[in-house]
């Protein structure tokens, strides 16, 4: 406790020139111009280590589990190093009163300055008993743990926007964390958010003391500013009407757009097609499948998947937008025929003065 | 008196006198004109973009762009309906009475008395004979196209909401807070592509109940929106 990034750096034997070295790969994680690296220096060589609370509340630990994967080995280790994670359900060795003192003790000792990272949704519903740690609800931790943050950061879909906990009908009253807490959060989604991204967002709070740019969603704007659709490599057969039209012909073996085939890449905001994972390797429309939207507000109840169009509420999975739509221009066409039969016979004597009005003497 | 102007059959009522009345000026003529183009091309593009038909087969992607075709006339066609309407809405205050804001809410009782008496003659026809044939829009029918007004607004925010992620300017930009409230772009595009079936269902009633004025008054409908005339039974005044 107390000591600059620098600092304990030296203590663990890393040269200087391992420290730029460092320094450098956390500006480019971050996003930053190089001409920002000696700014990332300054903080590092005087920044004492903050402190952070990872909390664990309504998820499936996907978002740890991409975490520890980023790609940068070498920013990973040091950040987990440089970071002093003081609590964490999953990683850490206390447990029991041992964990909740440090718990307490990071709060009290680190007044204004720890980071939280909170990872899953927090149950509303019935007092919030359907998530309890240490016999606090998740709720009462989550504003115990966010009172003094100097930042909280929501990671993953759950704590971003509610993910599968709060899919129709959210029998717990699953709540993303901006709407439990009166700070500002900055949410990055995805069911799990990409690692890399991941560690930018953290390297940069860690490296320029200060929020990344948000958009309207609180969403990192260098990582969820653009669409998936908007840097996918397919993007050219979309232009051109160039579909997969199953997933076994010959247009799915070409690598065709997925458009018809469900991609929700269009309507998905991420790093996906720029970043993509496990160390650059591929994403899911480059494997051949199309977007989910894991990251989208609601994408669990805006389904089938692998349907363009959503369906349409209450006609059964079959129906889209398109089939009532067309069912209801057929009913209406049948409709104003037969108003026009009855006009004939109903009306005969109308049209019949209509006929005779027509000559005047002058 | 030409003897070469008999009448074809003999009169049997008192010869009726109609006169001539300019009803739709010009601006509302082009209005409905343009609107009526734009909206077909709305709805055919848009349709096209929900739910793309195959035209090229084993086709490579550097030879076409037929898709962003579609695209690029159904974002210009909304750009100039969009301003068309906002003309329109202009011209409601001060184009003549048959154009004005007012036919378009049923404020006052002569209009609610209008509605149902095109209700019950024309629309479900327990009444035979409708003495009183209005000039301008009949109040149900105007009363509808203020409904239409309200998907035009829907649209017209969906829409640019959605294009808002394209686009950097203004007007798109203007309407991109209705993404979060709406639940994300995959729920906007659903509304948005469900409303068209709105205009595609209007159309079909509205060109039928043109067609049906036409031929039960023989005012002279259907060619009033090209030219902007109407005839009107001069004893009708009387009623």
């Amino acid at each position: 406790m107390g000591l600059t990034i620098w600092q304990s750096m030296q203590q663990k034997g890393y040269s200087r020139r391992d420290f730029i070295q460092f320094c450098t790969a956390a500006a480019t994680v971050a996003g930053l111009e190089h001409s920002a690296v000696g700014q990332v220096v300054n903080a590092f060589e005087k920044k004492e280590k903050p402190a952070v609370i990872w909390m664990h509340f309504q998820e499936c630990t996907c978002c740890s589990e991409s975490f520890i994967r980023a790609s940068h080995p070498v920013v990973l280790d040091v950040l987990l190093d440089v970071l002093s994670l003081n609590y964490t359900e999953t990683l850490m060795a206390a447990s029991g009163a041992q964990a909740e003192k440090s718990l307490q003790d990071t709060i009290k000792n680190n007044k204004g300055k720890y980071i939280v990272l909170v990872e899953g949704a927090v149950p509303t519903k019935d007092d919030g008993v359907y998530c309890m740690i240490g016999g606090k609800t998740a709720e009462s931790i989550l504003q115990e743990v966010s009172k003094d943050a100097a930042a909280i950061i929501a990671w993953g879909s759950c704590a971003s926007n509610g993910c599968i906990q709060a899919a129709k009908p959210n029998p717990t009253g699953a709540t993303p964390i901006h709407k439990l807490v009166d700070k500002p959060v900055i949410n990055v989604p995805g069911c799990p958010p990409i690692a890399d991204v991941m560690m930018a967002v953290v390297t940069h709070i860690l490296a320029l003391g200060q929020m990344p740019q948000l958009d309207n969603q609180g969403r990192p704007k260098e990582f969820y500013g653009r669409r998936v659709h908007d840097t996918c490599y397919r993007r050219a057969y979309y232009d051109a009407g160039l579909f997969v039209e199953a997933w076994d012909d010959e247009n799915a073996r070409k690598g065709y757009c997925l458009y018809k085939m469900g991609c929700r890449g269009p309507v998905t905001y991420n790093a996906c097609s720029v970043v993509k994972w496990n160390e650059g390797t591929s994403y899911p429309i480059q494997s051949g499948h199309g977007c989910i939207g894991c990251s989208e507000e609601g994408f669990w109840d805006n389904g089938p998947f692998y349907r363009h169009l959503p369906k349409f509420p209450g006609f059964g999975i079959e129906s889209t937008a398109d089939t009532i739509g067309t069912l209801v221009g057929i009913a209406t066409v049948a409709g104003v025929a037969a108003h026009a039969v009855v006009t004939n016979v109903r009306k005969k004597s109308v049209i019949a003065d209509v006929h005779t009005e027509d000559m005047k003497e002058s | 008196m030409s003897t070469t102007l008999q009448p074809a059959r003999p009169t049997m009522k008192k010869p009726v006198d109609y006169y001539r009345i300019y009803v739709w000026e010009l601006p509302v003529r082009l209005y409905h004109g343009i609107n009526a183009v734009a909206m077909i091309l709305l709805c055919v593009t848009g349709y096209l973009i929900g739910e793309p038909h195959r035209v090229f087969y084993a086709a490579e992607a550097y030879q076409l762009y037929w898709f962003g075709i579609v695209r690029f006339i159904h974002f210009v066609s909304a750009f100039i309906w969009t301003f068309n309407f906002a003309f329109r809405i202009y011209w409601g205050f001060v184009g003549n009475r048959y154009a004005s804001w007012r036919n378009y809410f049923p404020i006052t009782k002569q209009q609610r008395h209008d509605i149902w008496n095109v209700l019950t003659t024309d629309v479900l026809q327990f009444r035979v004979k409708n003495d009183e044939i209005d000039i301008g829009h009949n109040s149900l029918a105007a009363f509808t196209y203020f409904i239409t007004f309200l998907f035009f607004l829907a649209q017209v925010v969906t829409g640019f909401a959605l294009y808002s992620s394209m686009s950097t300017s203004a007007l798109p930009s203007m309407f991109n807070w209705i993404v979060p409230i709406m639940g994300g772009e995959a729920v906007v595009r659903f509304w948005h592509h469900l409303f068209m079936w709105f205009f595609v269902v209007f159309m079909i009633v509205h060109i039928y109940l043109a067609f049906y004025h036409d031929y039960i008054e023989g005012r002279g409908t259907i060619s009033s929106i090209v030219g902007g005339w109407k005839f009107h039974r001069e004893d009708d005044d009387n009623k």
